[in-house]
């Protein structure tokens, strides 16, 4: 059987480590590379790197950053940010990664989907979903609004329906932020989780509001998700990896715990 | 010197990687006098098996890779490269290589795992391995450990050749083979430290295969 997976995300800025909230205000708070490689000493199942920067120049360095992980670590990595076109995917990909991430991008063009998934593989195609949760209405019958720019323009979308139209257009996986959630530490939006994760049949990350080990295990139980992204929960170093995979399987949770 | 068989099928850099830290010497290569040269072979790839066979076919190294296995040259296939030693795959109904007796099958719909819940396809993250027949390149490594999968279809080899197996809505062969002909359906190259000692006690074996010659 598949092990749930703990995927924790680093945003990156001009080469360094960064975490606000996400989405406003940034604090550099390392070295990219070496905190991957922490990671994936403590047993990260994979690992998400968001160029936050997304300048023509900053790129660059990004791509190094991708390339030094690469050389580094020996799991799947993924990476997002800044990526709109089959060639932004394959410079990361040749770069190292194993997957990419489209956000805002899709959203705007959707056929980058299925471009993406032409030319390298639907496992290779993650998906990145910015929710709102808002009254539900004609346009939004969920209650869950797809938003972009980091949450700052609506697009009128009901998230459940873009979740099948991606998975529709080849997407191997989605990964469902909760901009409510987002930076609270209280937990993830397990309603739209579970939502999302019943309407598509590939596997949905859990992102947003992971704030103690607990939270992880609702996710992949109430919430129905394949994976738990998490990003300051571990890197202040309040908890390890380690720590909130053994807390899942001490509660029945199948994760990996040999590395 | 491991070569490593370049069809332009995918994962090579990423397995040259793993092996550059393990600081083992490897080269990317199609050229068969370099293939031949070489303590042992890695076939990887990603794709499908039909534009694979093609590939390779085209380049002349469906022949290469036949002779090293007659000649007992040391060769692990990695994910498509373990399906593709195979007689037969499923996938665009493509007659493969055949080093190995068996076939390769693509997962049923409506699978579903130990506890009820869809598995659906493709096979895609950390799963588990149950050891079926003793194998050097498991060597050193815990039983509890587990490798990344990422794959469509599954091999299935003569019975005798099966060393372990893997449970996804199914039970399948997740590494086959005999002394210095190996196949694995997942990642050892993206599978962390366990992966890498696989790695590494099939560069052992090729350094002990060349000296016993």
């Amino acid at each position: 059987m598949l092990s749930k997976r703990v995927i924790p995300c680093l945003d990156v800025r001009a080469g360094r480590l960064t975490k606000g909230i996400r989405f406003s205000g940034n604090e550099d708070i390392g070295d990219p590379v070496e905190s991957a490689r922490r990671y994936y000493e403590q047993g990260a199942d994979e690992i998400v790197f968001y160029d936050i920067t997304a300048s023509a120049e900053a790129r660059g360095i990004f791509l190094d950053v991708v390339e030094r992980v690469a050389a580094q670590i020996f799991i799947p990595f993924c990476v997002g940010g800044g990526i709109g076109t089959v060639e932004d995917m394959r410079a990361v990909l040749l770069a190292g990664a194993e997957k990419i991430s489209v956000n805002s991008a899709a959203v705007q063009n959707p056929r980058i989907i299925a471009e993406g998934a032409d030319a390298f593989g639907s496992q290779a195609i993650v998906v990145g979903m910015d929710v709102l949760a808002v009254p539900a209405g004609e346009n939004v019958p969920s209650g869950y609004e797809i938003v972009i720019h980091g949450g700052r323009k609506r697009m009128g979308l009901d998230a459940v329906a873009w979740a099948r139209r991606c998975e529709e257009l080849g997407a191997g996986e989605l990964c469902v932020n909760s901009i409510d959630a987002d930076g609270t530490k209280n937990g993830y939006e397990l309603t739209l989780t579970r939502a999302i994760a019943d309407a598509v049949s590939i596997p949905v990350i859990a992102s947003g509001g992971a704030g103690e080990p607990r939270h992880m295990l609702e996710a992949v139980r109430e919430g129905g998700a394949s994976a738990a992204l998490i990003a300051s929960i571990v890197h202040y170093g309040e908890y390890s990896i380690r720590d909130c995979k053994e807390y899942m399987a001490a509660a029945g949770a199948k994760v990996r715990l040999t590395w | 010197m491991l070569a490593i068989l370049d069809y332009k099928a995918g994962n090579q850099t990423s397995v040259r990687r793993a092996l550059d830290h393990l600081e083992i010497p490897c080269a990317i290569t199609a050229d068969a006098a370099i293939l031949e040269s070489a303590r042992g072979i890695i076939f990887p790839g990603v794709g499908a098996a039909g534009q694979a066979m093609r590939a390779l076919r085209a380049a002349g190294l469906d022949t290469v890779l036949r002779r090293a296995v007659a000649a007992g040259q040391p060769l692990l296939g990695i994910c498509l490269g373990c399906q593709i030693l195979l007689e037969h795959s499923e996938e665009n109904a493509t007659p493969c290589l055949g080093v190995v007796p068996g076939i390769c099958r693509r997962f049923e719909d409506d699978l579903r795992q130990e506890d009820g819940s869809p598995a659906p396809v493709p096979h895609m993250g950390w799963n588990s391995l149950r050891a079926r027949a003793s194998c050097r390149l498991l060597a050193g490594i815990e039983p509890a450990a587990e490798f990344y999968f990422v794959h469509s279809y599954y091999a299935q080899p003569d019975p005798a050749f099966v060393i372990a197996t893997t449970r996804y809505g199914r039970e399948f062969c997740s590494l086959y083979g005999r002394d210095g002909l190996w196949a694995a359906q997942f990642h050892p190259e993206k599978s962390g430290r366990p992966g890498l000692a696989l790695l590494r006690n099939f560069y052992d074996y090729c350094l002990e295969a060349r000296h016993a010659q």
